[in-house]
């Protein structure tokens, strides 16, 4: 009969009208921005700087080794490097002072959410964002980020990525313990050298 | 039977279109139809289609030129951007091509995920494709956003997995990037357990529609040797029944396991275009069954591997799978250094759209729509 | 990984059998792949890709892949021993001696076959030099998939393919004067940013 394909496909249709007042699954449209979505842990937009403590000068983790100025794909990572060393102030580097980037600026409107600096980052220091509501009227100094904008506490990356944070901060500690532990044993055999 | 096609198409070539009453418009670039910045110069003779060029390069990055200068790691997530769709599969075959130029092997567990992700961004290019081709065809709409509610699912998978839901930058020569959950397996089997009931109503909804039928059966037919003979691949190629699915022939990550059928065309027109879709979700989705019945513990990536700084021998590899668009393949060659002296990509969407002229001449403008959309392109991927 | 794969070697032999007179040269890969490829004369490149096409057991149908490779003109040098009188004296001086080894252009195609579902089978095609010589016959006659490559490759690297029904630049357009795959191809200053109009600098 001609019509018979139609008319199934209109049930189908039915199905769907109806059935969306009653199932979840039929009805998938959130009203942003009254309504949001719950972002997952792995959520990635931009990348920013992790410090440690409360001074994002003093606790943060760059050193300015540039590998992720190098291998950016984009190339949207511009870091200039100190003259002087600064303090380990937070710890993570065995108590010695260490470079850190004078200048560090993100062009966000090259930048491709690809987050290779973060996978190249030996010392766990450039962490992806979930910020997403970024627009700025501004286009060239608004999307330039400069390192004021950039850092972030350790506590605001627990918030956004707890389970990778909680991770990050295991392995840490761990390295901490090992830095720990070498001059501590040193120094004993040194003790028990003098003590012989 | 001929296997002169290419011959003969020269003598049309140096046809005169130009006498009678004839008409040129020009399709595209900006075309609700044509699927981005695409167009075509149409040549009309009243409502028949006499020749009809396809204009590229509107899109054009040189994305060849930009992973040639820059290395072997920094060229994954230009991947994600060649087929907007299918990043997943985009970086498989990449990461394959590199795997075959320096000799690396893949864990069984990162060959399994791969596997996973691979067939769930077949289920949902499809899914959106036939939406598309709807869409194309004047059913506004319902079809469509059925299929995006469906994808969307997906993509929240991989948003899970990855970060993000199109530019998944997720495969690593040597294996994937991240391990994955058990709850996010677990979700992978929620959702293909739920899929054959969405796959079931979509079809329902269109395979048997007399509108639809009308508009598709015997129009746009691809003949078989000229399908061979002009390279396409994929479904378009299998609807014209030729065997030949890269997963199958090369067996290439551990597809040789799976047990699956590859679904068949007879006619080569736009409704078996259609159904090779269809069809081959199912497929898809048996795949992911077995996939996710066998997945083995272990590591997704061995440590040592060198992803920043590789330097493979010099040399030269080609490397290809079978995406849901058709074979995409890699072409790479080395001189020893952090950067391929070539890397070349065989897009399978501008290959296939060799053809689009030969399906087009002698039908109606409102059949173009429908062609084009049968082919089913992206143009991340046509211009790159 | 290939389920069936057919040496260079056997392919070499079948084409010297069946094509008198042709020229085929076996490039080794050093690569882990091992896909070696066959270097063809001019000449002969169509009949060649014919019989390749045709042959009952090579069946080579399915022409995959082709592009385009820019070999540059590279400097060798090597350190000669030569007798020369120096001051009356006949003694052995040690000289570097430079030689430049012209560049190319190469196309290459990768075939493959959908009957027997064996390959890929790589063959070459290369130019004289990188700029005069840069003519090679084209295969689309044979392929009717590499139309629009062969294009792409004729806009990107400058090759051209006699023979081929419609060739025209694909991706750049038509008034675009330079080749931007070549390695030595440098691209324009920035010129989205237009020139001001009386100090004839960038403005922003």
């Amino acid at each position: 009969m001609l019509g018979k394909g139609i008319l199934k496909g209109l049930v189908e249709t039915a199905r769907n009208f109806f059935g969306s007042y009653a199932e979840k699954e039929r009805l998938t449209t959130v009203q942003f921005p009254e309504e949001r979505l719950v972002q997952p842990e792995a959520a990635r937009v931009f990348p920013f700087l992790l410090y440690d403590t409360d001074d994002a000068e003093k606790g943060l983790r760059c050193v300015a080794c540039k590998i992720c100025e190098v291998e950016c794909p984009p190339k949207c990572i511009t870091i200039e490097k100190s003259t002087e060393k600064k303090p380990d102030y937070a710890g993570n580097y065995a108590g010695k002072p260490q470079f850190y980037p004078a200048k560090f600026s993100i062009d966000v409107s090259v930048c491709m959410s690809c987050q290779i600096c973060v996978e190249v980052c030996p010392f766990d220091a450039i962490k992806m964002d979930t910020a997403f509501e970024l627009s700025t009227d501004d286009r060239f100094g608004g999307l330039l980020w400069e390192k004021d904008r950039l850092t972030k506490s350790n506590e605001y990356y627990h918030l956004i990525h707890p389970t990778e944070a909680a991770e990050v901060d295991a392995q840490l500690a761990g390295k901490k313990a090992k830095a720990e532990a070498k001059p501590a044993a040193a120094a004993a055999t040194t003790g028990a050298a003098a003590a012989r | 039977m001929s296997v002169e096609i290419a011959e003969d198409r020269m003598a049309e070539l140096t046809g005169d279109p130009d006498s009678g009453q004839l008409l040129e418009i020009s399709m595209g670039p900006h075309h609700p139809s044509t699927h981005g910045v695409f167009r075509m110069n149409v040549t009309l003779e009243g409502e028949r289609v006499v020749r009809l060029k396809p204009v590229f390069g509107y899109l054009h990055r040189n994305h060849e030129k930009i992973a040639e200068n820059a290395s072997y790691l920094a060229a994954i997530p230009y991947t994600d951007r060649l087929d907007y769709l299918c990043s997943m599969t985009n970086n498989w075959g990449y990461a394959l091509a590199v795997e075959k130029l320096v000799g690396i092997a893949v864990p069984e567990r990162a060959e399994y995920i791969r596997v996973i992700v691979a067939e769930l961004t077949r289920l949902q290019n499809h899914a959106s494709l036939i939406g598309f081709l709807l869409q194309d065809m004047g059913a506004s709409g319902t079809p469509l956003m059925y299929a995006f509610r469906e994808r969307e699912k997906i993509l929240d998978l991989f948003e899970s997995l990855t970060g993000s839901r199109m530019m998944c930058n997720y495969m690593r020569f040597g294996g994937v990037r991240v391990d994955t959950t058990p709850e996010w397996l677990e979700e992978v089997q929620a959702l293909v357990s739920r899929f054959p009931q969405f796959l079931d109503e979509f079809e329902k909804l269109l395979t048997e529609n007399e509108i639809l039928m009308s508009r598709t059966q015997g129009v746009g037919i691809l003949p078989r040797e000229l399908a061979i003979n002009a390279g396409v691949t994929g479904p378009m190629l299998r609807a014209s029944g030729v065997n030949y699915d890269i997963r199958k022939v090369d067996g290439y990550g551990i597809y040789d396991r799976f047990t699956f059928r590859v679904p068949l065309g007879e006619h080569g027109d736009v409704y078996d275009r259609y159904m090779m879709r269809a069809l081959e979700m199912h497929e898809s989705l048996k795949i992911l069954e077995q996939a996710l019945r066998e997945i083995t513990a272990g590591p997704v990536i061995d440590p040592k591997t060198r992803l920043r700084g590789l330097r493979p021998k010099a040399g030269e590899a080609y490397g290809r799978i079978e995406s849901p668009k058709g074979e995409l393949g890699f072409y790479l060659i080395s001189n020893g250094t952090t950067e391929p002296y070539r890397y070349r990509v065989r897009p399978p969407s501008l290959i296939n759209l060799t053809v689009l002229e030969d399906m087009c001449l002698g039908r109606s403008v409102a059949d173009i729509v429908v062609i084009l959309g049968s082919i089913d392109i992206v143009l991340g991927e046509v211009d790159r | 990984m290939t389920a069936q794969t057919i040496s260079a070697e056997q392919v070499k032999a079948a084409i010297e059998a069946a094509v008198p007179g042709c020229r085929v040269e076996i490039l080794q890969n050093g690569s882990p792949s091992a896909q070696h490829s066959l270097v063809l004369d001019h000449k002969h490149a169509t009949e060649i890709a014919r019989f390749l096409r045709d042959d009952v057991e090579l069946r080579l149908d399915y022409c995959s892949n082709v592009t385009g490779v820019d070999w540059l003109d590279t400097e060798v040098s090597e350190k000669v021993k030569t007798k020369k009188l120096v001051d009356g004296v006949e003694t052995e001086v040690e000289e570097v001696k430079k030689t430049t080894v012209p560049g190319r252009l190469e196309a290459v195609y990768h075939l493959f076959s959908m009957e027997k579902k064996h390959g890929p089978v790589i063959v070459l095609l290369r130019t004289g030099n990188r700029t005069d010589d840069v003519r090679v016959p084209s295969l689309t006659p044979v392929w009717r998939s590499a139309e629009f490559q062969e294009r792409e490759v004729f806009d990107l690297y400058g090759i051209v393919f006699e023979g081929h029904p419609d060739l025209r630049r694909i991706l750049m357009w038509d008034e675009f004067a330079d080749h931007p795959m070549r390695k030595d191809y440098v691209p324009p200053a920035d010129d989205d940013e237009p020139l001001h109009a009386a100090t004839g600098e960038r403005e922003r």
